[in-house]
C-alpha cells in the first residue's frame, strides 16, 4: 500500500515547534473524532488533520459467523444508519444464496424500509444537528446553538423534525419487524409481508410529511439565497463525485451501478458493476488516522479523491425521477451555473432535496401493489463471494464478503460512507483554517467553524458506544514550546 | 392503552458492557412479565436516545432511562432527572436524558416524573460480552429496580 504525498496543511515540516489545538471528540458527530490544528508563532495554520482515533475492528468483528446471521449482526456497527448496514448486507447475501433477482414484493419492502431510514436520518441531521448552525449562526451563543434553541425561535420547524424521524422510524419498524436490530431483510428476500392495515397506517401521515419536507427544502434554499457568498465559499474544495446511479441515469439510493465524474462533472466512469468496485476504488493509509482513505485508481491517490453523500448524488445523477425532487434539484444545479457545485454548506441542501424525494418514493411504494404480494424470498445456485453497495443517508456504502462451504464468513470488507469522505472532510477543514483560523487567537467560535465544516458531510465516525460519562469534549491549546496552555473539558453528562 | 410506566434500555448489546441497558431491559420484562402483560409497563431499548423518544414518553406516570456508565460508583446510581437544555451543546446524535426531557417540554408540556439507572461497566470494546463486573452490577440493579416496580415505589425517588 503507498503512502500519500504531503498535501498543503497535511504535513507541517517542524510540527515539534508549532502551537497544537486539538478538538476531541467532535460536538455533534459521533463518537472518537479529534481534529488537530498545529500554530506557529505568529498563529499561521501549518497543519490542521482530522484523525480517527479509534480502531473499530469491524471486519474482524463479522468473520467467521454464518451468512444468514449477518445482516442482522451488522446492524450493531452503528446506532445511526442500522438499516443501511442490514441492507448492504442483504444485498451482498442475496448473490450468497443465489437470488440474481429477488421477488417484485421483497424489493418494493426492503426500498420501503431504505427509504425511511434515509427520510428520518437527513430529519435529525438537518432539523436537529445543522439547523442551529444555520439558523442563528457559527459564532452565535452555544448555549443557544443546539435543538432547545430551535425549539424556543421556530417551534414548529423543530416539531416538524421530531415528527419526520418519527414516521421514518414507523416504517422502519413497519418493515424491519422492530424499531431497533430489525429481522426483516434476508438473504434472498425478506420474511415479512406487510398488511394493508399497515399499509394504511404508513399512508395516513404522507401529506403532512411531503408538506413538511417540501419546507425544509424551502428553508433551505432561501437561506442559501440569503448568504451566498458564505455558503459558497465556507471551506469550499473541489473534488470528483461518487455514487450508485440507476441505468436510466436518475437517482437511485437502493441499487444501480457505480458512476464518477471529475470536479468538472465529466464521467469518469459510469455503469460499473458494484461486482467490480475494486478494480475502480483502491484505499490508502495513513499513520495518523485509522480510518483509511479511498481514491479512484485510475487518478491515484493524490487526484483521485472524491466526495459521496447526498451532494455528489444529486449531481451525479441526470435527473430525479420524483416531480418535487426534481424541481428542487433543478434549482440548485442552476445556482452553480453549468458547473458542479462543490460547496461543503451545499450538503444541507442536497439532503433536504432528497428527504423529499424520499418522502414523494415512500408515497409511490405505498400505493403499489407489489408491496403487499406474497411472495418473499428467491434461491439459486450458492456462491462463494457477495458485494452488496447502497447508497446510506451519509454516501456510498460497500460490504464485500466471502463465505467457505460451511456457511461462514472468511472474508470481510466494509467501506463505510464517511469513510469515502475522509480525504474531502480533511480537505474542507483546511480551507476553513486558512479562512477563518490563520493569523487569529483561536475562540470557541472560531472552533465551531471548523466543526460547521465537519457536520456539512455528517459524518459518523464511531456510534456505536456511548455509555454516560465516556464523551467528553476537549480543546488543548498548546503553545510553540509544547506547554499546556489552557484546557477545556466538557463532559456530556455524568450521572453519580 | 399507554403503560403508566415506561423503561428505556439504550446501548449496543455488541459492545461489551454498553449492553447494559438492553440486557437490564431484557432481564426485566422476564422477572416482570405479568406487569408487562397487564399493560402496566412497557420496555423499549434503542442504540442511543433520539428526539423521537420524546414523543413515547407521553401519557406516562413515570419514565426510567437504564444506561452503562463509567462515572456511576458500582454497582449503579439511581437518581431523578430534570429536563437539561444545557445537556445539547456537546453531546452527538445522541440525546442524554436530560436533553430529551428538555425537548419533551418545548415541544409538549411538563415532562412526567423521570429517573436514571446508571449501572457501572468497565469495557466497552467491540464483540466483547458483558463483563463479570458488569453482569454482577447487573444483577444488583435488576433486583433493586423489580422490588421497586412491586411495590409501586417508582416515581417516589
Amino acid at each position: 500500500m503507498s503512502t500519500i504525498p504531503p498535501a498543503a496543511l497535511d504535513t507541517a515540516a517542524n510540527p515539534e515547534a508549532l502551537r497544537r489545538i486539538a478538538i476531541e471528540p467532535l460536538s455533534r458527530v459521533e463518537g472518537h473524532g479529534k481534529v488537530t490544528i498545529l500554530l506557529d508563532a505568529e498563529r499561521r495554520v501549518q497543519q490542521v488533520r482530522l484523525h480517527i482515533v479509534e480502531f473499530r475492528g469491524f471486519e474482524r468483528f463479522i468473520l467467521g459467523r454464518p451468512f444468514w446471521e449477518v445482516p442482522v449482526m451488522v446492524q450493531r456497527l452503528c446506532g445511526i444508519c442500522p438499516v443501511s448496514h442490514h441492507l448492504a448486507a442483504s444485498k451482498a447475501m442475496d448473490q450468497v444464496v443465489g437470488a440474481a433477482a429477488i421477488p417484485a414484493t421483497a424489493t418494493a419492502i426492503r426500498r420501503l424500509m431504505h427509504y425511511g431510514q434515509i427520510l428520518q436520518s437527513h430529519a435529525l441531521h438537518f432539523f436537529h444537528l445543522a439547523s442551529p448552525d444555520l439558523l442563528f449562526g457559527f459564532d452565535s451563543d452555544p448555549a443557544k446553538r443546539n435543538v432547545v434553541g430551535v425549539l424556543a425561535a421556530h417551534p414548529e420547524l423543530a416539531r416538524h423534525g421530531i415528527l419526520l424521524r418519527k414516521f421514518g422510524q414507523e416504517i422502519i419498524r413497519v418493515t424491519a419487524g422492530k424499531r431497533v436490530h430489525g429481522t426483516g431483510s434476508i438473504p434472498g428476500g425478506v420474511n415479512k409481508r406487510i398488511t394493508v392495515a399497515e399499509r394504511d397506517e404508513l399512508a395516513a401521515p404522507l401529506p403532512d410529511v411531503l408538506a413538511w419536507a417540501q419546507a425544509g427544502v424551502r428553508l433551505v434554499a432561501e437561506l442559501f439565497a440569503a448568504n451566498r457568498a458564505l455558503y459558497e465559499g465556507f471551506g469550499t474544495v473541489r473534488s470528483s463525485l461518487l455514487s450508485l446511479v440507476a441505468a436510466d441515469g436518475t437517482l437511485d439510493l437502493y441499487d444501480g451501478g457505480l458512476r464518477a465524474r471529475d470536479a468538472d462533472g465529466a464521467l469518469l466512469f459510469d455503469g460499473v458493476r458494484c461486482e467490480d468496485y475494486g478494480a475502480r476504488i483502491h484505499e490508502n493509509v495513513r499513520s495518523w488516522s485509522y480510518m483509511k482513505f479511498p481514491f479512484f485508481a485510475a487518478l491515484g491517490p493524490e487526484r483521485g479523491w472524491y466526495k459521496v453523500g447526498p451532494l455528489a448524488r444529486i449531481q451525479n445523477c441526470d435527473a430525479i425521477g420524483t416531480p418535487l425532487a426534481e424541481a428542487a434539484r433543478q434549482e440548485l444545479v442552476a445556482q452553480a451555473l453549468g458547473g458542479v457545485q462543490h460547496a461543503p454548506l451545499a450538503y444541507h441542501w442536497a439532503r433536504m432535496i432528497e428527504l423529499l424525494h424520499a418522502a414523494e418514493v415512500i408515497a409511490g411504494l405505498l400505493a403499489d401493489p407489489a408491496l403487499l404480494g406474497d411472495e418473499l424470498t428467491a434461491r439459486g445456485a450458492r456462491a462463494g463471494t457477495g458485494i452488496g453497495i447502497i447508497e446510506a443517508p451519509r454516501g456510498t456504502l460497500i460490504h464485500h464478503y466471502e463465505v467457505d462451504a460451511d456457511d461462514l464468513v472468511t472474508m470481510c470488507n466494509l467501506i463505510v460512507s464517511t469513510t469515502h469522505n475522509n480525504t474531502a472532510m480533511n480537505e474542507a477543514i483546511r480551507q476553513v483554517a486558512r479562512q477563518y483560523l490563520d493569523g487569529h487567537e483561536p475562540t470557541e467560535a472560531l472552533l465551531n467553524h471548523i466543526e460547521v465544516a465537519i457536520r456539512a458531510f455528517d459524518p459518523c465516525l464511531s456510534c456505536a458506544t456511548h455509555a454516560l460519562g465516556k464523551m467528553p469534549l476537549a480543546v488543548e491549546i498548546v503553545d510553540a514550546a509544547g506547554a499546556l496552555v489552557t484546557r477545556l473539558v466538557r463532559d456530556a453528562e455524568v450521572v453519580a | 392503552m399507554t403503560a403508566g410506566l415506561l423503561v428505556i434500555g439504550v446501548g449496543n448489546p455488541s459492545r461489551g458492557d454498553d449492553a447494559l441497558g438492553p440486557a437490564f431491559v431484557e432481564e426485566l420484562g422476564a422477572a416482570l412479565a405479568a406487569e408487562v402483560a397487564r399493560g402496566e409497563l412497557e420496555l423499549v431499548t434503542d442504540f442511543q436516545l433520539q428526539v423521537e423518544h420524546a414523543l413515547d414518553l407521553q401519557g406516562r406516570a413515570a419514565v426510567v432511562f437504564v444506561d452503562a456508565s463509567v462515572a456511576a460508583p458500582a454497582p449503579f446510581a439511581y437518581a431523578a432527572v430534570a429536563p437539561d437544555a444545557g445537556g445539547f451543546a456537546y453531546t452527538t446524535h445522541a440525546l442524554s436524558p436530560g436533553a430529551l426531557l428538555a425537548t419533551y417540554r418545548d415541544v409538549v408540556g411538563a415532562p412526567p416524573p423521570a429517573f436514571v439507572l446508571a449501572i457501572r461497566g468497565e469495557a466497552f470494546e467491540l464483540g466483547a460480552p458483558l463483563s463479570a463486573a458488569a453482569q454482577a452490577h447487573l444483577a444488583r440493579a435488576l433486583a433493586f429496580f423489580a422490588a421497586r416496580v412491586r411495590q409501586a415505589e417508582v416515581g417516589r425517588a
